[in-house]
């Protein structure tokens, strides 16, 4: 039984000195947000956007609709930025479509979200595709699906068909990806604070911080 | 009674993880220690929370509970099954129940593994394992007269 509470203050002195330990090594500033890199270059479309105009700050995700990272960040994390940081006018949120090359569907999906956009419903586009990901997981062509997405956001379906059909905003997508690889992205998704690479942990927390920090900051 | 002591000091340990991750929430620890990275983003999704409170802070309290039945049934001096042991095996089902919901969550929603939440998962396990340990033992008859 002795042995049994040598054993529990052991613990229990390890664990408090553990948390203490943690505690105190609390870094007072993160690690450097943002890297230098490239403003996005001027173009006739600037991206979608959620927010409003004159929010002090603009982020610019690139992102592949193919890619599971940026489908978890979509599901997990944006919503709390929206309340968070969109919702409470502190950030113009822009989206840049980055489709990967080694995604076989990135292009289709980045089309959908376009011709949905063109009826005035690229948010409603880009949930539905990011929310019901298996699309991507299984391998097949998915038009059939983000048809059937169409529908469910009310958009003008024949409309929609014939958008997808001209494959009008090929251009327009090629466009966006070109100015993402002129800003140095090299994975998806990416996130630029005010043209600013920001290389570390995507996460609304993150985001937040960085976002009073600035703003903090140049209240100073 | 090495079973009952052992539960004791695992949800001692298990108490000083959620501890951990709870004070991680609250901003009172800056960077988790995980590796991946797959904390932060656990911790920081909508999922971190339940019914309004940090998942974390029902761990340190699943886990204090734990901890106290745990030197309670310790030092019964009768070794049979009591009300402690009721207790613990209740609240340690529960307690592994919830850990597989948010095991799943990790896998199958948000795409990313806490190494923390790996070993809370491991310690409830072995809790609960041992909790329930001597109604397997009784099931099958051969339970010791001192568990």
């Amino acid at each position: 039984m002795k042995g049994f509470y040598i054993l529990l203050v052991a613990v229990g002195i390890g664990g408090a000195g553990w948390l203490v330990y943690s505690a105190r090594n609390k870094p007072t500033e993160r690690p450097a947000p943002a890297t230098p890199a490239a403003a996005p270059a001027a173009g006739a479309f600037r991206g979608y956007t959620l927010g409003s105009d004159s929010a002090p700050i603009t982020i610019t995700e690139y992102s592949d609709f193919q890619c599971p990272y940026c489908a978890s960040f979509v599901t997990v994390q944006m919503p709390e930025v929206r309340t968070q940081l969109i919702g409470t006018g502190k950030v113009l949120w822009r989206f840049r479509d980055f489709p990967l090359p080694s995604h076989k569907y990135s292009n289709l999906a980045a089309m959908a979200g376009q011709c949905a956009g063109e009826q005035g419903k690229f948010w409603e586009m880009h949930d539905q595709i990011f929310y019901n990901h298996q699309w991507a997981e299984r391998g097949k062509n998915p038009s059939g699906q983000f048809r059937e997405f169409a529908k469910a956001i009310g958009a003008d379906v024949a409309r929609y068909d014939a958008c997808m059909d001209s494959q009008r905003y090929a251009g327009r997508i090629e466009e966006s990806r070109q100015e993402g690889i002129a800003a140095g992205v090299d994975a998806t998704p990416k996130f630029y604070f005010d043209g600013r690479r920001f290389d570390g942990m995507p996460t609304s927390d993150t985001f937040k911080h960085i976002v009073d920090s600035i703003i903090a900051t140049r209240k100073r | 009674m090495r079973r009952r002591q052992a539960i004791a000091v695992l949800a001692l340990a298990g108490m000083f993880v959620s501890l951990y991750l709870w004070l991680h929430k609250l901003g009172l620890i800056g960077v988790l220690q995980c590796g991946t990275g797959g904390c932060d983003t656990v911790q920081a999704s909508s999922y971190s929370v339940f019914l309004g409170l940090p998942v974390a802070l029902y761990g340190v309290v699943g886990y204090a509970a734990l901890f106290a039945l745990g030197l309670v049934s310790v030092r019964q001096a009768d070794g049979s099954w009591g009300w402690p042991d009721t207790a613990i095996a209740v609240l340690a089902t529960t307690a592994f129940l919830f850990t597989l919901y948010l095991t799943a969550l990790e896998l199958f929603v948000i795409h990313a593994i806490c190494r923390w939440c790996v070993v809370s998962a491991a310690i409830v396990t072995a809790i609960v394992v041992l909790a329930l340990l001597p109604i397997g033992r009784r099931s099958i008859g051969t339970v010791p007269p001192n568990s």
